[in-house]
């Protein structure tokens, strides 16, 4: 933290009167605050209940990277953001929010990706990191910068009904650091076994409550107060309502010395370096319908996905297509297709290679693209 | 007989059940029991040598198994036994 101590004013007193008051906290842990400057990264579900509280408690700086724009499916969660704000830059709409609820702190806008370029560059302007990013790539970077520079990362995902938080790189009352991201996941899982919040979906108030945790955490370790959520992994399951709270330990294997290249480190590669499969546009595939031609169209898909909008295609869901194989013709064209063509590629290329299929062809672009260019009705998701 | 607790996305192998009981006496015996029961589950649990794959933890209570005996920490019938991925969500 900053060298020069900015102390409380008598309106900024009053305004923080129910912290001042708890013992533990007192007008030391709110002048900490004060004095604070936390990085956000990612102003979205996490970063709305995150940067409210962390305003409204008197976080002194508050840096907010995120290059996105607000759109209509971000609402239902998202409650940084109003209706009017559709359209409008993230960053730039949540400094305006903030700022209205707490005027006596500095808001710093980093309108801007997070990248291997400038992770460093930022995350040494702050004290503390809160990550609230939406992929692994960019999971391990905000990692892998907090811990060569020797930052916090108060970290909290979601997914559905499940919700996780940690006190990463904590810096122990030795100078020693705590266990980090990858000390608990040394690597990334494969693409798409683990979907995001917009191919998997997310309970709307989930991010509200693992985002408040988050701020708790971030309080909590600036101010000292209370013991950090350091070498422990939270998981709420909010379909069960069952918390857990499991142990994390240090890995002598870990070692951060740069900073690499996420998006291949998570296997994320340009689509021409993976394995090609055969595919067939959606104009193909209309025309092969209106010609009455014969072929079998399987849609590998989840059945909820399907009540949304569906091509009339057999319902076999990814995780199911190995177990079912028979229902699928190895004599005839066979089209299969998912929301976008991720997850019917993979299918494809399980039952080539696992089933000798020879006769498969993916629909490129998915169900989105018979939505955008054959048929303008059909609900998207 | 030992629970496995099975995270969201790995349920689309098991049915979407969210857990699953073993008399494994193990936890190489449990997930064994779990794989080939939930056959999908298995590439994306054990690498091609029966390891637990790198991006997977396994807790029995509230330890992780390679702070204890590894695959080969035994479990009893009150024993939970976690499957804790990773998840990268927060938009």
């Amino acid at each position: 933290m900053s060298n020069i101590k900015n102390t409380l004013s008598p309106a900024e007193l009053a305004r923080y009167s129910r912290h001042i008051i708890i013992p533990e906290f007192g007008r030391e842990g709110q002048e900490k605050l004060k004095n604070a400057k936390v990085l956000v990264i990612g102003s979205g579900g996490l970063g709305s209940p995150l940067l409210l509280y962390l305003a409204a408690a008197g976080v002194g700086t508050l840096g907010i990277v995120d290059f996105d724009v607000i759109d209509d499916s971000n609402l239902q969660r998202q409650v940084l953001f109003t209706v009017d704000e559709v359209g409008k830059s993230k960053a730039q709409t949540a400094k305006k929010r903030i700022q209205a609820l707490n005027p006596y702190i500095n808001v710093v806008v980093h309108e801007t990706r997070f990248t291997k370029e400038n992770a460093l560059e930022l995350v040494e302007q702050y004290d503390l990191v809160a990550d609230g990013t939406d992929n692994f790539p960019t999971r391990y970077l905000v990692n892998d910068a907090c811990v060569l520079a020797g930052k916090t990362n108060v970290y909290a995902s979601i997914y559905r009904f499940e919700g996780q938080v940690s006190v990463f790189n904590y810096e122990n009352e030795d100078g020693t650091r705590g266990p980090n991201y990858r000390d608990l996941f040394p690597t990334p899982p494969p693409p798409g076994l683990v979907p995001s919040c917009s191919e998997g979906g997310v309970l709307g108030v989930l991010p509200g409550i693992i985002g408040s945790m988050q701020a708790s955490e971030v309080i909590k370790a600036l101010t000292g107060v209370g013991e950090p959520l350091a070498g422990r992994l939270f998981l709420f399951d909010a379909a069960s309502f069952s918390t857990r709270v499991l142990k994390v330990a240090k890995n002598p294997e870990t070692k951060i010395t740069e900073l690499i290249n996420y998006e291949q480190f998570c296997g994320i590669f340009p689509d021409a370096e993976e394995d090609a499969v055969k595919e067939i546009t959606v104009q193909e595939l209309d025309s092969l319908r209106n010609l009455k031609e014969d072929f079998q169209l399987i849609d590998v898909r989840e059945p909820y996905e399907y009540d949304i909008a569906n091509l009339g295609g057999e319902l076999i869901p990814l995780g199911e297509v190995l177990r079912n194989t028979a229902k699928i013709s190895k004599d005839k064209k066979v089209i299969v297709h998912c929301r976008s063509g991720k997850r019917s590629a993979d299918a494809i290329r399980d039952l080539e290679t696992l089933h000798g299929y020879t006769n498969l062809y993916n629909l490129k672009g998915g169900i989105l693209a018979h939505a955008k260019e054959i048929d303008t009705t059909m609900p998207t998701y | 007989m030992a629970q496995i607790i099975i995270p969201t996305p790995l349920r689309k192998f098991t049915n979407n059940e969210s857990t699953f009981t073993t008399k494994g006496a193990t936890v190489k015996e449990a997930i064994a029991d779990l794989t080939t029961t939930h056959n999908g589950l298995a590439k994306h649990i054990l690498d091609d040598q029966n390891n637990i794959r790198t991006f997977i933890r396994i807790y029995v209570g509230d330890d992780d198994i390679n702070t204890l005996e590894k695959d080969a920490t035994a479990i009893s019938d009150s024993t939970v036994v976690s499957i804790i991925p990773a998840i990268a969500g927060g938009c």
